[in-house]
């Protein structure tokens, strides 16, 4: 319990701190944050269900005012802002990540982390950013699509990242990798 | 103070978070499905009217904060106009800046304890399929509490870095970032348990365990 809890907040807090990174300029102009990172990291290594929980901590400590989104965003206002859809997005894309390192165990946490990256970081965070976006613009799907497309580069940049970083945890500290481990013996719950 | 609440107290700063939190709810619930440009337009100076109540302090803290959103809705406005719906991008842009302002307003006039409070109060029931109301409060603190960790961990990193290499760290030292504190939160995790765990932490009101509103001090 206690070590679940504090595994959570700890990737709330990665996530709220990502946001704090400034952003990278590309060679095209668009800014990229590396706060959805911090999403793909919470899914990839606490799994679906206690990444899920991570990042609705996190959208929960913005919602309650504090300035954690990046660029110092936060506060209710920010769930009706465009790109409010980005927002319901993250806990779906840490449950879609999660996932899928979850359930695909034949191949190395690497590799599923890179496959569950893609599938939640940007398939899913996309569909939702961009249904925000037609909702709160009054925009047509193309339209919508066409405002996010930029920030695709950057997000197969993070992807690479959350894969490798994956690996790295799988590696070193393999029982903190909780969405691959399996009946290895748990010290916090024999408590 | 790390939130976005502002230091000096405000008319609205006084009436109970829950109420104000409720009342965004409906409000944004009510505009959201508008179109029709005067009644938005109405809303809109309703709006207006409120935060000038708030005083200069209030409205310029709302304003910037509203920065970040302008460039979206100027896209999203051109794009109306070059469509030929002019009235589209009114109503597009009013329902934003209300929604946004109203939104901002409640954040800027209420204490993250209070925040807090309301949150503890709506996850009580939680507390019947085994998670704590102490422990949202515990989980909130920590993510606040693990950033310092975080960027003091990094410094450290990219110091050592430096001393042994002419070349810029790049994104490499997230590695040994992420490992190191997941150590301290086992750490963390440990001392928590040591002490009772998350079901032995005090309530907010010990004497009769309820969750309303004790006397603590401002942030």
């Amino acid at each position: 319990m206690e070590r679940n809890l504090v595994l959570i907040a700890l990737f709330a807090s990665l996530i709220a701190v990502l946001g704090l990174v400034p952003p990278v300029t590309l060679i095209s102009g668009v800014p990229i944050s590396a706060q959805s990172l911090g999403v793909m990291l919470a899914g990839c290594v606490l799994g679906a269900r206690r990444g899920t929980l991570a990042v609705l901590l996190f959208l929960l400590a913005v919602a309650i005012g504090l300035p954690l989104l990046s660029g110092g965003r936060g506060g209710l206002g920010v769930f009706v802002s465009p790109t409010a859809g980005f927002l319901v997005g993250f806990p779906l894309a840490a449950l879609a990540a999660g996932a899928v390192v979850e359930r695909w165990t034949a191949v190395s946490p690497t590799v599923a982390a890179a496959a569950g990256a893609v599938l939640g970081g940007i398939v899913v965070m996309y569909a939702c950013g961009t249904f925000g976006m037609m909702l709160v613009l009054d925009l047509g799907p193309f339209q919508a699509l066409a405002l996010n497309l930029p920030f695709i580069p950057g997000d197969l940049i993070k992807t690479a990242l959350a894969a490798w970083l994956t690996g790295v945890i799988w590696k070193s500290r393999p029982d903190m990798l909780l969405s691959r481990r399996r009946a290895s013996v748990d010290f916090s719950s024999a408590a | 103070m790390i939130g976005l609440a502002l230091p000096e107290p405000t008319w609205a700063h006084r009436l109970a978070a829950g109420a104000k939190l409720g009342a965004l709810l409906v409000t944004t619930l009510l505009v959201f499905p508008l179109t029709d440009p005067a009644a938005l337009a109405l809303t809109f100076a309703m709006t207006l009217a409120l935060l000038a109540s708030l005083g200069r302090a209030a409205l310029r803290a709302i304003l910037r904060a509203f920065r970040p959103v302008v460039p979206f809705i100027a896209f999203a406005a051109a794009i109306h106009l070059w469509q030929g719906r002019p009235e589209a991008a009114l109503t597009m842009a009013l329902r934003m800046a209300i929604l946004w302002s109203l939104a901002m307003a409640v954040t800027m006039t209420t204490r993250l304890d209070d925040m807090v409070d309301v949150i503890e109060r709506l996850a009580a029931p939680l507390a019947r399929v085994g998670l704590p109301p102490r422990a949202l409060g515990l989980s909130v603190a920590l993510v606040l509490r693990f950033i310092p960790v975080f960027l003091d961990r990094w410094d450290r990193l990219t110091a050592a870095w430096r001393a042994r290499s002419p070349r810029r760290p790049g994104p490499r030292l997230i590695a040994p970032l992420l490992i190191s504190v997941l150590d301290d939160a086992m750490h963390v995790s440990d001392a928590i348990a040591a002490r009772g765990g998350v079901a032995a932490l005090p309530q907010r009101n010990p004497d009769d365990g309820t969750q309303s509103r004790p006397d603590r001090p401002l942030r």
